[in-house]
This record gives C-alpha cells, structure tokens and sequence, in this order.
C-alpha cells in the first residue's frame, strides 16, 4: 500500500469476556501488522465472541485490547472504545449487507458514516466494486447477488474504510466448494495487499492452513494449542486439533482419475484435470503388516516414523514416499503390534480421497 | 379407486364444500352493507350534498386531525415500541399490556378517561388549564388526542414486533463500519422495518379517521370543531338520511383508496 507511512504496531489481545451465564473466552493474541493469524476451533468455541470483542460489540470482562498503540478497551481504567469509534473492518459470517441498500450503496456505507458526502462515497464504492469485477451487481440489491458476489461486497464493504483492523469471521464458509476454491485465493490476494493485522476466524483447517501464517486452536473458549499449520498437523495437541487439523493436505497435478504428487502418484474418484489440493483423513487410512488383500490401489510399503497415543485413538506418520499421518485404534495397533521404525503397508480408498480444483499456488 | 390415496393435487387445489359456503357468508358480510349503501345512494343529489357545509366540515376535520394523530403517534409511538422491544427495564411486560388496552376497551370508556384525566375539573386538565390556559376537551385538539389515544396501539404493536423480529447483527455491523447510534436507527433500523413501519401508520390513521366513541365522549359534537366523518353521519342519520349516506360514501371512498393504493407496495408486511 502506497500511504504506508503510518506506523502500524498491530494488535495486542489479553483478555477475558463473558457472553451469558456459561461461556467463558480467555485469549490472549498478537498479531503484527501485515500478518494473518488464524482462529482455528468448533462451534461454540469462541471464535465470534472473539469477533465481537475486538469489534468493540462486547466489552471485555478484564484485560486490554490495543490496536496500532491505541487502548480500545481496558475496563481497569474505565477506557471502551464503542464499535463506531474503532477501525475496525469486519466481514461478518453471513455477510449481513444490509437487505434495503444495493451494493454499491453497502460499501459506500462505512464511508458515508464517516461524513463522506454521499457522490464521493458512492464513487469510491463503484471504483472498488469494478476492481473486484462487481461493477455490473453494483445496482442490485443483496438478495439478487450470489453467494460469492455477497462475500466480495462484504470484503470490499469491510476494506473501502482502510480499517487498522481485518476480523474474517468464517469469510467462506457459506460457499459452496467450487466457488470457495476460487474466493478463497481472491481473499488471499487482498489479505496480501491489506496492510494491517488480520485475523481470521474458521473451522476450516485448510482455510487455516492456506491463509494464516500462525494458527491458534480455540476450544471452549481457550487456545489449546498455537503454532503453524504443519506443527498442528504433525504434533496435534488436542483431541480435536488431531480430528481437523491433522488433515493431509497435498498439492498435485491431476489427470485421468489419477494425481501427481512431487514423487509419488495416487488414485483419485474424479475426474478433475490440473492443479488439485488433495485431503486425507487421517482415518481414512489404513495401516498393514504385510500388502493388503484385493490390493487397493492407493497401496504402497512404507515406515513408521512416529507413533503418538492419543486414548484410544493412534496417530502414525508415515515415511517417504509419502508423509502422511494415520489414525487407527488403539486395539488395531496392539493387535499388529506397531512400533516405531516398522515396515508396513499404508492403503487408502480412492473413494476416501477429498480432491479440489484450481488450487494453483496456494500453498507456496 | 382407493380413498387412502386420492390422486395427487396441489393443496388447496380443491377446497371442501363447506369452506366455501361459510366462506362466502363471511364475503357477503363485507359486501351486503356496501351494496345496501350503494343502493340507497341519491345519485342525483350527490353532487349538492357533498358540497353541503356539514360534509366539508367533517370531511376537512376529519382529514386534519386523523392525520394529526397518525403524526404524534409516529413521533412518540415508534420511541415507545422501541423501548418496549429493545430495552430490559421492570414491569415491561406491564408496560405492553397497558399500550395494548385501548385495543380491547370500548372507545366510550377511553373517552370518560380522558375527560377525568384531562377534563376542566380533571387531574391534570384543572392544573393544565390554570397553569397555560390549555383546554383540551370539546375542541379539535382533544379531537386528535381522542384519536391518537385510541390508534396509536396498533402502530406501536406493528412496529415492535418488526423490531423484535430484525436481526440485531445488523445493527452491529452498521456500527462496526462506523454508523453512531442515530445513523444506525436511521439508516439501518428504521428503512430495514420500512413496511411495518408504513402499514402501523396506515392502521393507525385508519383507525383514526373511523374514531367515534372516545372522540364524541372527550371532545363532544360540534360542526367545524370536533364534530368529524363518522359523528356527521351518526347526527345526519337522524335528521337528514341522504346526507348520511353521502358522508358514509366519501368514508368508503377514503379507505379503499388507502387500502389499494398501500396493498400494492406495503400490505404484505402485515
């Protein structure tokens, strides 16, 4: 961004906050300016009371919220900062562009609500929608707009304000999955050119994984575990961190029912051509002490690299030529007593296998 | 031929038999009075007896102060729905009941309360009248007040419940984009509850411009002051039939014109 002379120190997070009776949110975030951090976690766990907190919609029980150095909330010294006075650009889970205005009217909002006459207000809005490709919707109403255009005016609505602040609360989760592939590298692209700090908020490991640099697993109002997607993935803390994001995620070149991976080739159930992100469950594979019978064609003999217990679950990382992490139970294990450095055979069901077009670039 | 399972039909293709006898009875109702009023209609003498002093009188009277009331309730009713709807406070559901009684009560007793509330001799009429010389009863003020007394409920009622059921997240995100609390209501709240809002107020000036009980007990009969459409055509019915039906023609005429015109854009809100 050209006007980046000002000194963006980010957000700074320690907090409690109460929603009703039962729920307790204790989190604490950092996130540098021109950083995306991910809040990884299930329903329930937090993830838009983070949002409504940061937003300035819920105050905070105890602790400080700062952006860029200012104090937006901090009830030991009495200080709220009310959502209005915040700069704060949220892109709301169902979008919520306001039904009775059009497009080009719900992005001029933010805009007009800081005292910009309506004419250049709504000239800004119009250059911003024909940047996104949105100049042919700007006029209708978001009724009349598809799941994909609503998410771009949202993201636009939320960015034309050039706010100190980018809350993503789960930006793509009403999309179906082609247009989520596609949406989801626009939003990477504007993520990129968004200057501030960036927090996005989902239940989507690869979403995670893709758009974040830093992942923190959110469960029952706490982060149970923080780090990078690969450390999630590899050495997954929680039960539920193990489930989600312990997914495999690989990139691959697909063609003829089958995908290239960089050393290796597997049998996929589509016929998708190109670039493909390719994920496993991890349950979804199998593990054998000798070639499994009626041979699957996913099948190949590899070594046990790791093995963790976690109850009665059992993750196991494969080694080359695929790396990949396994999860079979705890009496499966015992019975083929499998152990650390083991030769095996790994085999998955084609039919098992999630496979997603135009993924191109994504994970680089 | 099986009765289990008559061939399919789109429902309501084939309503039964006594749905539509009952149904038409209700119809005829409606339109039995019309037609008897139609019919009595001196067609002829129309022309004169809309002109008549005792017609424009309450035909200008009643125009005035039904919208008058649908204004003040407008100001001071959508304030009270919203705080009915959206502010916790003690009593509030004590507070609904009371904006929904003159709903149920019989405008004559809404009247006598208004006349000992606000009456010469009334609890706050006497200091009222000694404090600013302000005589509300027996004049085209107490007229209005009559009629906002007994109308305001349903654009109060209309209009919180639009407000009840309009997802607050909307509001929320209005002030994350920047929008203090008066922008919000009015940018947001008030377009977003838009056709509530225009159907209450139709109700609401409706039910004024038909008000008779309170208005002839708070602010009696009297032509050019408080004497309005429906206390003309009740006095014209003992004296002078053919104006009654005159006056009762220009009523119909006036609210189906409303009604058509509304039914277009709003009326589905309700």
């Amino acid at each position: 961004m050209v006007e980046g002379v000002v000194d963006r120190s980010g957000l700074e997070a320690s907090l409690v906050a109460r929603r009703g009776p039962g729920f307790r949110l204790e989190l604490s975030l950092s996130i540098p300016s021109g950083t995306t951090v991910a809040l990884l976690g299930p329903n329930g766990a937090g993830k838009s009371t983070t949002v409504d907190v940061l937003a300035g919609l819920l105050p905070v029980e105890s602790g400080r919220v700062t952006l860029s150095g200012v104090t937006l909330d901090e009830p030991a010294v009495g200080r709220f900062v009310p959502p209005e006075q915040r700069n704060v650009g949220v892109v709301f889970q169902d979008y919520l562009l306001f039904p009775h205005l059009t497009a080009v009217e719900n992005v001029a909002f933010g805009l007009r609500s800081r005292r910009l006459p309506r004419e250049q207000a709504l000239a800004r809005a119009a250059d911003w929608l024909e940047r996104i490709g949105l100049s042919d919707v700007s006029q209708r109403r978001p009724g009349e707009l598809s799941g994909g255009q609503s998410q771009r005016v949202a993201l636009a609505r939320a960015l034309v304000t050039e706010p100190d602040l980018l809350l993503l609360d789960e930006p793509l989760s009403a999309l179906d999955v082609t247009t989520r592939a596609r949406l989801r590298r626009d939003l990477a692209e504007h993520l990129e050119g968004f200057p501030g700090p960036r927090l996005l908020i989902t239940h989507d490991p690869t979403e995670a994984a893709l758009l974040a640099e830093q992942i923190h697993v959110l469960e029952e109002g706490r982060v149970t575990q923080t780090g990078s997607a690969d450390d999630i993935r590899l050495r997954p803390r929680t039960r539920y961190a193990a489930d989600l994001a312990g997914s495999n995620l690989l990139m691959g070149k697909a063609s003829g029912g089958r995908v290239a991976l960089d050393v290796f080739e597997l049998h996929i159930p589509s016929q998708v051509e190109g670039e493909v992100l390719v994920t496993i469950r991890p349950s979804a594979i199998s593990v054998h002490r000798r070639q499994p019978e009626g041979s699957p064609r996913n099948s190949w003999p590899t070594r046990i690299e790791l093995i963790e217990r976690m109850g009665e679950r059992v993750r196991i990382r494969t080694g080359p030529p695929l790396v990949l992490t396994a999860e079979i139970t705890e009496g499966a294990t015992d019975a083929l007593d499998l152990r650390e450095g083991d030769e095996v055979w790994v085999a998955i069901k084609a039919t098992e296998i999630g496979v997603e077009a135009g993924a191109e670039s994504e994970l680089s | 031929m099986t009765h289990s399972k008559p061939e399919r039909r789109r429902p309501g293709a084939r309503p039964p038999i006594v749905l539509i006898i009952l149904g038409c009875l209700g119809l005829a109702l409606f339109l039995i009075p019309l037609a008897g009023l139609l019919a009595r209609t001196p067609w002829s003498e129309l022309p004169r007896l809309l002109t008549g002093d005792l017609v424009t009188d309450a035909l200008r009277l009643s125009l005035t102060t039904s919208l008058l009331a649908t204004l003040i309730a407008a100001v001071i009713g959508v304030p009270l729905a919203w705080l009915i709807a959206r502010v916790e406070f003690p009593g509030r559901s004590l507070v609904r009941g009371v904006v929904t009684l003159p709903l149920v009560l019989p405008p004559v007793v809404g009247g006598a309360a208004l006349l000992f509330a606000l009456g010469r001799r009334g609890l706050i009429g006497e200091p009222l009248a000694g404090l600013t010389g302000l005589v509300l009863p027996f004049s085209t003020s107490g007229v209005v007040l009559a009629n906002t007394f007994v109308a305001m409920p349903f654009l109060v009622i209309t209009v919180e419940a639009a407000l009840r059921n309009l997802d607050h997240r909307f509001e929320a995100a209005a002030a994350t984009l920047g929008a203090g609390r008066w922008t919000v209501l009015r940018r947001v709240t008030l377009p977003m509850i838009g056709p509530s809002l225009v159907a209450g107020l139709t109700l609401t000036w409706a039910r004024a411009l038909g008000e008779f009980g309170a208005t002839i007990t708070f602010a009696g009969n009297l032509q050019g002051r408080t004497q309005t459409l429906p206390l003309a055509v009740f006095v014209a019915l003992e004296s002078d039939r053919d104006t009654a039906v005159a006056l009762s023609l220009v009523m119909v005429a006036v609210s189906l014109a409303v009604l058509v015109i509304l039914r277009e854009r709003w009326w589905k809100a309700l």
